[in-house]
């Protein structure tokens, strides 16, 4: 068990710069997620934790320890790949009993360890079978427990789920956060199914383009996102934005959106020029009563909710509503935002401003 | 009256059949009458019409082996004791043995050059072809097509270069400069096949014994090694057709001790007389090592020519 810090991590391949100035720490014992779209650097990051690639510049601390320089095999650490890489020319049990064996364990007393870790995942009955006949979940149990049985101070996942069918992903992914639950292991996991950060993560980075975009808990990050890019990667259907030129005070509750005038956080930043109000679909209402109005020009049911696409004056957004509303496209609607989940971003910059309701989120990046 | 699209028809299926006993007749045709000649007696063996029904006999097996010379007619009259079945075969003919030919020892070049140079081949082609796949290598692509152009001309246009630098090396005429010269022929061959064998095999499995505490060499030797085993033993036994049936550079860079049996064979021919069953003799069993390593490694060939054909 550790913890694991990281600082100022950088990662070049010739000109091409994969992971710039990360720095975040994993606390012991969490279940920590590594979010982002493909290329975004966190497969490098978690490879460079697990000293599959040397970084460029920064400092990797397991355990207060600075372990950037170090192999792998010093590392003390457990890797579960994506495609699984099980030994094929091995069986189950001798899958499982490598590592052991290679640092030196006894065979009698890994054969043990083998036997209580496949107690543990349910497959002490396929010890001997080979690794060629295994459906999908029973390897991915295999890979866990290979990485299991030494005890290592972290775990690292690479989308160890990426490989199963989508129902089976949602089982395998309650049973390793079980599994997480009741070891305590410090777990990196990285994915780039925001849902599948969101389900089973205790936190989150999100990256993109080689850079940390925001961390927190899960929560945090859906409803106060620190930048565009994350408001748009997190949730189905993500974030929507109004897009308008305003100017923004310091102290401000109110803006003016159009002839509309719309109630936010108090804001603790101004701003001038291009700005997008983001909204969460589900902080959207209908309200005949309002007079910021908007056409609906699609409607997506999704059995207790329905999604609704409207085209309003500053641009087109999604909102979320019960299935009971009767909704048809077509409609001019009247639409009211929850006031307290209002964020304001930067077009140029794409940061959220600084309100007096994510400034305690965005100040702890 | 139904159709399907990948199950074949009775119809095609006895036409490929029919096709493929023709085919295995053809190429099996000249195979089997070299080895129905070995076993002829030498009038048997020039008769026209050709026998095919015949009375077996080793007489060119052992005229395979053995040096003879004609006996005077005293010495055939003269009534010998305790000669053993081969002797008396000899004499039935007017001969007697004086030793043993030189085939055994030629035959034994052919295996210590043959088997040595798809050793080294395979060794160096292996490691060469794991640092191609695994590492970035500057100019990566360009030494591996400079490895290929050696194979772009016939390995024959270089020979009399090969043979004055032999010459000056005093490598002409030794189980080195052979073992040398098929070697270098072949890895090319190795590195090319081999590396393609290795790319299949993901990365993933080296990082995961990496991290599971061993090193890189151990990685290379425990998990990369035996799953390119079927590739490797592929890659080999191409090697040791190449190296085992070589003749040209064999007749012109080798003479005496290191001479190896494909431009020996031939010269059998006119020891004593035209002896057809021992030539044939003697190619039959030149065919059976290539034979037998082929046939133990028949299953990894197999697999070997689909590999990575499928993605699994």
């Amino acid at each position: 068990m550790a913890q694991i810090r990281i600082e100022n991590l950088c990662k070049e391949f010739g000109s091409f710069t994969a992971v710039e100035s990360s720095t975040f720490t994993i606390e012991d014992g969490e279940f920590f997620m590594l979010l982002g779209p493909s290329g975004c650097g966190k497969t490098t990051t978690l490879r460079m934790m697990a000293g599959l690639e040397l970084p460029t510049s920064g400092e990797i601390y397991i355990d207060s320890e600075e372990v950037g320089m170090k192999r792998a095999s010093e590392r003390d650490i457990a890797f579960v790949f994506q495609m699984f890489a099980l030994y094929p020319h091995m069986n189950v049990g001798k899958n499982m009993s490598y590592p052991l064996i290679s640092q030196g364990m006894s065979r009698k007393q890994a054969k043990e360890k083998v036997l209580e870790v496949a107690r543990i995942l349910g497959i002490e009955d396929i010890l001997n079978k080979p690794i060629g006949g295994l459906s999908g979940g029973d390897r991915q149990r295999v890979a866990l427990g290979r990485a299991i049985v030494r005890e290592p101070k972290a775990f690292f996942m690479d989308e160890p789920l990426g490989a199963l069918d989508a129902e089976f992903r949602e089982h395998m992914a309650e049973e390793l956060r079980a599994l997480h639950d009741r070891m305590g292991a410090t777990t990196v996991y990285v994915t780039h199914d925001q849902l599948e950060a969101m389900q089973m993560g205790d936190k989150i980075v999100v990256m993109n383009h080689g850079v940390v975009e925001q961390f927190g808990v899960p929560q945090e990050i859906y409803d106060w996102p620190a930048t565009r890019f994350v408001a748009q990667f997190i949730g189905s259907p993500s974030m929507s934005f109004l897009n308008f030129e305003a100017t923004i005070n310091k102290g401000d509750s109110v803006f003016d959106l159009g002839e509309y005038e719309v109630k936010i956080p108090k804001m603790l930043e101004e701003a001038t020029g291009k700005l997008s109000l983001g909204v969460r679909p589900e902080h959207i209402h209908f309200s005949d009563r309002s007079a910021y109005r908007g056409e609906t020009i699609a409607v997506e049911y999704l059995g207790t909710t329905q999604i609704v696409t409207i085209r309003t004056p500053h641009g087109v957004i999604k909102a979320r509503a019960s299935s009971d509303t009767p909704i048809a496209s077509g409609e001019n609607v009247g639409l009211e935002f929850d006031a307290r989940t209002l964020s304001i971003f930067h077009e140029e910059t794409g940061r959220a401003l600084q309100s007096e309701a994510n400034a305690g989120v965005l100040n702890r990046v | 009256m139904s159709f399907s699209v990948t199950e074949p028809s009775n119809r095609q299926k006895w036409i490929s059949g029919a096709l493929v006993i023709g085919y295995a007749i053809i190429t099996l045709l000249p195979l089997f009458w070299i080895v129905a000649t070995g076993f002829k007696s030498s009038p048997d063996s020039i008769a026209y019409p050709p026998k095919v029904i015949f009375e077996p006999t080793v007489e060119g097996y052992v005229n395979l082996f053995t040096t003879q010379t004609r006996l005077s007619q005293d010495a055939i009259s003269e009534p010998r004791k305790n000669l053993s079945w081969y002797e008396q075969l000899v004499r039935e003919k007017g001969n007697t043995i004086v030793g043993p030919s030189r085939f055994s020892e030629r035959f034994f070049n052919s295996v210590i050059i043959g088997f040595g140079s798809t050793f080294f081949a395979i060794l160096l082609g292996t490691i060469s072809a794991y640092a191609f796949s695994r590492f970035r290598i500057p100019l990566k692509d360009d030494l591996l097509f400079f490895i290929l152009s050696t194979r772009m001309m016939p390995p024959i246009a270089v020979a009399i270069p090969i043979f004055l630098m032999f010459r000056h090396l005093g490598l002409n005429d030794t189980h080195a400069g052979m073992i040398l010269l098929y070697t270098a022929v072949n890895l090319s061959l190795a590195v090319w096949l081999i590396n393609g064998f290795i790319d299949e095999i993901p990365i993933e499995y080296e990082e995961a014994a990496l991290i599971d505490g061993y090193t890189r060499f151990q990685a290379f030797y425990k998990v990369v090694l035996p799953q390119a085993a079927t590739g490797i033993a592929s890659t080999a036994i191409f090697c040791l057709i190449f190296a085992w049936n070589e003749y040209a550079f064999a007749v012109l860079l080798t003479s005496g001790t290191a001479q190896t049996a494909p431009p020996f064979i031939p010269t059998i021919i006119g020891v004593a007389g035209q002896d057809w069953p021992a030539v044939a003799a003697g190619a039959t069993l030149f065919l059976l090592p290539v034979m037998i390593f082929t046939i133990i490694l028949r299953k990894h060939l197999l697999r070997g020519i689909t590999f990575g054909a499928v993605r699994k």
